[in-house]
């Protein structure tokens, strides 16, 4: 059975402006599959490039390098029609759910819009099809008639999530999605996503920086650094013994909740500013940050590798650094 | 698998206040847009005064007690309230009653139509400018740019002047001359719009470029453009008086609103009615349409809707 989603060696690059400082790389050859039903949680601090990453997944943005493929077929090199015809498969939910619903239509044509834009079903089949969502995703019926502004953000979430249901996908990228939600809420919107995995057997990407909520929801987690992947594997596997500094470093600073046994010294590992990903010269983007500098972490930029009886990483500390004469080979 | 308290869980999340609360039964369908619309009372005063105005001018001919240009030299500056002329005469003696209405036609159309057209021909630009990007925005942008360069006015009379006088001449330099105002503020709209997420939800979702343009970029320049449209009419009378004035629009007797402003100006110490009339018309018109794009701009927008 072929993978649900299945990005290859993605890469989307931002031009400098003219005469003013380099080129940003967002996202720099990332690869990652997604399985049906299952869920790969996205990690990784602000301007890490998860959102690009997530957008290169959808396709709304083109990537520079690299084939996003959606149930076999290639995403990248579609034509309009069948591009159209793939997005039913793969849908999204923002973070900013509210201003993601169009805020002249009432909230049921918000939800129903996909399958209009689709050119699926009356005008009455969809209305009928965004009443039966809204109350699978906890809403009353006549919520349907009111508009996005009248709703509070978790209730405009649940609106959001509804809508990426209506046309069946069998992938559903939540990006941040549950960021900006109170504690209490977020806990109730990470409940019935899980609920709706359950019934439909989708596939989740969930991008996320709050390692606990990606701890919860994932099967599998991949740690993004600067634009690139820098460790996937299982998730109990990584936060059980992960490999790359970074992720490390990350897990060392989840704030343990009873503070005296919290260790002032756990959280200093990562020192500093985050290298600008504008910077691209060769070396190990982590390299200015990481406490296990080497010699070979200024020369290359190690790629993700298996680990032998262990996950995927891209740290020379875990990987064979290449020959020296890469070219050649 | 999925837990029956789900369902609940959802509804119970913010019940105080918010959607939760009580509701008064929902306005049906589009019904809230007029509703919106006839509570706003300046919006509602504004369309009623436009129509009695509107029609008036279009029942000139039924209506006018007098030959808006018959001259009655016994009879100059009569103030208001003379004996068959209720408005007084001018300083040829004519009715400024029948003046008044006539003089509508052309001040409405010459106020009215080229708003219309120009906002139409602006709207097409900036949606293209804003959506397309590249170079096609540049090439649109800069071509407006160039007309921007000439004074308003100075522009319209050099169009004016190349073809022959008359009511059309004035409707089609005034069009030409709105036309880079509302489409600079098209793009603009257009721009903010197509930066909104719900946009990017669209194109998700498998929206084609024209379902982006139609359903999703235009209602949401429209309202904008409409307040600034409204807001141009008063002014546009006023320019098209202006051509009349130099000779490049209507031709005398036939006079428009600004003209009579204009002729009576000069006798404005001995008869004052005969410049505040027609100058008050000008605003209580230039006011309506003003606050009828405010009301039809709050009758467009959800947020507007009272419960």
């Amino acid at each position: 059975m072929p993978e649900l989603l299945e990005l290859r060696d993605v890469s989307k690059s931002y031009p400098a402006r003219r005469g003013r400082g380099r080129g940003l790389r967002a996202v720099a050859g990332a690869s990652f599959t997604l399985a049906a039903g299952e869920t790969l949680g996205l990690l990784g601090e602000s301007g890490c490039g998860k959102s690009t990453l997530a957008r290169l997944a959808l396709r709304l943005i083109e990537p520079d390098g690299g084939t996003v493929r959606v149930a076999g077929q290639d995403f990248t090199g579609a034509s309009a029609a069948a591009t159209r015809r793939l997005r039913r498969r793969v849908q999204i939910v923002f973070q900013d759910a509210l201003s993601s619903l169009n805020p002249r239509m009432s909230v049921g044509v918000n939800v129903a819009e996909p399958m209009r834009l689709q050119g699926i079903g009356s005008e009455k089949e969809r209305r009928s099809a965004a009443l039966e969502l809204l109350d699978l995703v906890g809403l009353r019926p006549e919520h349907a008639d009111r508009y996005p502004h009248e709703f509070s953000g978790g209730q405009a979430q649940r609106v959001a999530i509804a809508r990426a249901l209506i046309l069946r996908p069998d992938v559903i990228v939540f990006d941040e999605a549950v960021s900006a939600l109170d504690v209490s809420i977020r806990a109730q919107i990470l409940r019935l996503i899980l609920d709706l995995q359950q019934r439909f057997g989708l596939a989740y990407l969930f991008i996320s920086h709050d390692l606990g909520v990606v701890k919860r929801i994932s099967d599998r987690i991949a740690v993004m650094y600067l634009g690139r992947i820098v460790e996937l594997g299982a998730a109990a596997e990584i936060y059980r013994a992960p490999l790359h500094p970074y992720t490390e470093a990350l897990l060392a600073a989840i704030p343990v909740p009873d503070p005296r046994r919290m260790r002032v010294r756990q959280l200093g590992v990562v020192e500093g500013e985050a290298a600008s990903p504008l910077d691209a010269a060769a070396g190990c983007a982590f390299r200015a940050r990481c406490p296990h500098r080497m010699a070979v972490c200024d020369q290359a930029t190690p790629e993700l590798l298996p680990v032998l009886g262990r996950h995927d990483v891209a740290c020379f500390l875990h990987t064979a650094p290449p020959p020296p004469e890469r070219k050649a080979a | 698998m999925v837990p029956p308290d789900t369902a609940q869980a959802g509804v119970s999340e913010e019940a105080p206040g918010g959607v939760g609360a009580p509701a008064v039964p929902p306005v049906s369908g589009r019904g809230w847009r007029v509703a919106a619309f006839a509570r706003d009372r300046a919006a509602f005063i504004a369309a009623v005064v436009l129509l009695l105005v509107a029609g008036a001018a279009l029942l000139a001919p039924l209506l006018s007690p007098y030959d808006p240009a018959a001259a009655d030299n016994l009879l100059r500056y009569a103030p208001p309230g003379t004996a068959g002329h209720l408005l007084g005469t001018d300083a040829q003696g004519r009715d400024m009653l029948s003046r008044l209405l006539w003089g509508g036609r052309v001040s409405l159309v010459v106020g009215v139509v080229p708003v219309a057209l120009a906002s139409a021909a602006g709207l097409a630009l900036g949606l293209l400018a804003g959506t397309a990007g590249g170079w096609a925005d540049q090439v649109t942008m800069r071509l407006l740019d160039v007309l921007f360069a000439f004074p308003m006015v100075l522009l319209a009379i050099a169009i004016a002047g190349v073809l022959r006088p008359g009511v059309w001449t004035e409707v089609v330099s005034i069009t030409v001359v709105l036309i880079p105002y509302v489409g600079r503020l098209a793009r603009t709209a257009t721009l903010s719009v197509a930066s909104m997420p719900f946009i990017e939800a669209a194109r998700a979702a498998g929206a084609t470029r024209t379902a982006l343009l139609l359903r999703y970029v235009t209602p949401g320049v429209l309202p904008p453009l409409l307040v600034y449209a409204t807001t141009l009419v008063g002014l546009m009378i006023v320019v098209g008086s202006g051509l009349s004035f130099l000779g490049l629009g209507v031709q005398p007797p036939a006079s428009d609103w600004g003209a009579m402003v204009s002729e009576g100006r000069v006798v404005l110490r001995r008869a004052p009615h005969a410049t505040v009339l027609p100058g008050l018309v000008i605003v209580a018109v230039s006011l309506a349409f003003s606050f009828l794009g405010d009301g039809l701009r709050d009758a467009l927008d959800p947020r507007s809707r009272r419960r």
